[in-house]
């Protein structure tokens, strides 16, 4: 009798609690790096918000590998707004089940892409192996942490950075597969998303050099101290772009469309680029960036669109089954 | 599990010359070397893991400790582990003793199969029982289309306006949960069913009892102690289950996550405090249950179960 009364009490709680939760709710679906960013932008669009309509915003967050974040939406994740590591998982939103537009990308400036970002090495203090550039993560006796392509988004950039690098330095593709292959001969784990990688190299302390997102490496600085760990920042890298869009079908459900799209143009104000810059993601407006200048250095940096094709392309040729990343996998 | 205790307790029952016709007396270093190598590895696998929890939780001290538990992510973790139990512990407890009743006291066509069916989520990587689920209900599944946001021509429309969320909300949550913890009940009650026998039964029935009259005051005192034995490890592995639950969570934090999901998420937010803090919270519920199940253990031996 009892456990009868424990589960009607515990169910008319969950029903209350669900319905006192009435205002307006976003759920922003990101991928894993972002949490620092999203917690600090959360909380000021909240207030703007606030200031500015009135209405109250409750904004819930998701975080996990790109890849499989989008998966999660295709499967009926209800998100207002996805913000992820690169275009090729929101148009798998699209591709899979309709859930926005084709042309997404084209609803806000700059390819959707408020911020930008690229890949560097984060090394252990005193860069003990000597890790210079692209050349010395394929030498024998480097352990090399990146996380797994098919399901991070990060790894995917981490790839093609490599592979840029690879193909300005020999001019061939071949040569440039051969780079990759022997780069991901000295990866000993792959972990699901790029923050699972992070902390493999930092908390469990495996392997020499991890390459990963640059405001990941200066986040794992500043959490950890400067003193454990030094950037290294290659010669040649990519300019990621991590895109965000408005889930159409969903907030067209739940009736958020305009603040969900509010949200998303609030990326790009000042306060919005400000709060980008402080995460150590590189800001788009040229005003917020050359605050930031000193932070990021400057380096030679390739695109997706004039190097692979685009997102599109790359993703069917490296990291769609049977690509280039399983044939080098599989060896 | 009790045949079995009660087997080793026969076998090192202890002659009063120190050395029986029967029983191998091994020389003192060889039995001092074996406990040494037990007692080691009981240390390093159990003990160490448990002291580290408790000593990374309370690094900062007490008030970090306890101030990690203010967070409304983790009271959300927190309700929502507890509701989950809260229906898995009392809907398993209902399906065992009902399977455990059906395959210990009758014979009928396909009872392999059914004992089969009941350990399959044991088999079964608790992954791959969170996948079933959004195979079944997620918006590209069989049922998707009904749910949720789904958009099917003739019910679309209707699911809509219900909203109803199975995958990425708390019934998926509850079902996964379910799902992996179905085995526990059953399993403890049909060797113990299976070894009684029916004859009190036959007895009860002949002397005019009813069938629920029989099988209240018949059946289930025999076998409470073993009853509460499977809830108790039902209920520790609802709370605890983290692969199952991961799958069709979602993660929407102060809204989908339990309080092992929500361990992953402080400790890769480099929260570390917090994450053993809530890790220790798990380990409590663990070792609480451990001594609940020795109590029940140890009653049982005294009623004679």
């Amino acid at each position: 009798m009892k456990i009868k009364t424990l589960i009607l009490a515990t169910l008319a709680l969950g029903i209350t609690a669900a319905a006192s939760a009435k205002s307006v709710e976003l759920l922003n679906v990101s991928y894993d790096p972002t949490r620092e960013l999203y917690q600090e932008f959360n909380s000021a669009f909240i207030k703007y918000w606030k200031a500015k309509t009135g209405d109250d915003v409750i904004i819930k967050q998701s975080h996990g590998g790109s890849g499989k974040q989008a998966r999660s939406v295709i499967d009926g994740l209800p998100a207002d707004v996805v913000t992820l590591a690169l275009s090729a998982d929101i148009d798998a939103l699209y591709t899979n089940g309709r859930l926005l537009p084709q042309d997404w990308q084209k609803r806000l400036p700059q390819n959707s892409t408020p911020y930008t970002s690229t890949i560097v090495f984060l090394v252990r203090k005193g860069n003990p192996k000597g890790v210079r550039d692209w050349d010395d993560l394929v030498k024998p006796g480097v352990s090399v942490i990146t996380p797994n392509p098919k399901t991070s988004g990060g790894a995917r950039w981490n790839y093609l950075a490599a592979w840029g690098y690879a193909r300005h330095k020999s001019g061939t593709e071949e040569a440039a597969q051969k780079f990759v292959a022997a780069l991901y001969k000295n990866v000993p784990v792959l972990d699901s998303g790029a923050r699972g990688a992070t902390t493999t190299f930092v908390q469990r302390g495996i392997g020499d050099v991890a390459i990963t997102w640059e405001n990941e490496a200066f986040l794992a600085l500043k959490e950890f101290g400067a003193g454990q760990f030094e950037i290294v920042v290659p010669s040649l890298s990519i300019l990621a772009e991590p895109p965000v869009a408005v889930v159409d079908k969903v907030v067209k459900k739940k009736g958020t469309a305009g603040v969900a799209k509010a949200y998303l143009e609030y990326l790009y104000s000042d306060e919005g680029q400000d709060i980008a810059g402080r995460n150590f993601y590189r800001p788009r407006n040229p005003a917020v960036a050359a605050k930031y200048a000193s932070v990021f250095p400057q380096l030679q940096l390739v695109t997706i669109d004039a190097e692979f094709g685009g997102w599109t392309k790359a993703q069917k040729t490296h990291f769609a089954d049977g690509g280039v990343f399983d044939q080098i996998y599989a060896k | 599990m009790a045949a079995l205790a009660a087997t080793s307790s026969l076998a090192v029952k202890p002659s009063p010359h120190g050395a029986g016709p029967r029983v191998i007396r091994n020389p003192w270093w060889v039995r001092a070397f074996f406990m040494t190598v037990a007692l080691l590895f009981v240390l390093c696998f159990l003990v160490l893991p448990l002291v580290a929890v408790f000593t990374e939780a309370l690094r900062k001290g007490m008030s970090a400790y306890f101030h990690s538990f203010t967070d409304p992510d983790v009271l959300s973790a927190l309700r929502l582990t507890l509701l989950t139990a809260a229906i898995a512990v009392p809907a398993n407890l209902v399906f065992g003793v009902a399977a455990a009743w059906c395959i210990a006291k009758f014979d009928f066509y396909g009872k392999s199969l059914l004992t089969t069916l009941i350990d399959l989520p044991f088999a079964v990587s608790p992954v791959i029982s969170g996948l079933i689920y959004v195979l079944v209900f997620g918006l590209q599944g069989w049922f998707g289309p009904y749910l949720g946001a789904g958009d099917h021509p003739w019910f679309g429309a209707w699911f809509n306006a219900q909203d109803i969320r199975i995958i990425f909300a708390v019934p998926g949550i509850v079902l996964a949960t379910i799902f992996v913890t179905f085995p526990f009940v059953a399993r403890e009650l049909i060797p113990l069913m299976q070894a009684q026998g029916n004859d009190e039964e036959y007895a009860a029935l002949t002397l005019g009892a009813s069938g629920w009259q029989t099988f209240w005051r018949v059946t289930v005192p025999n076998i409470k102690w073993g009853l509460f034995y499977g809830v108790i490890l039902c209920n520790a592995r609802a709370m605890g289950e983290f692969g199952a639950v991961s799958v069709v969570s979602g993660h929407i934090r102060g809204e989908t996550n339990t309080l092992p999901l929500h361990v992953e998420i402080l400790y890769n937010e480099y929260n570390f405090v917090a994450a053993f803090a809530v890790s220790s919270l798990l380990a409590l519920l663990a070792l609480l249950t451990l001594l609940l199940k020795s109590l029940v253990e140890w009653r049982a031996k005294k009623g004679g179960a």
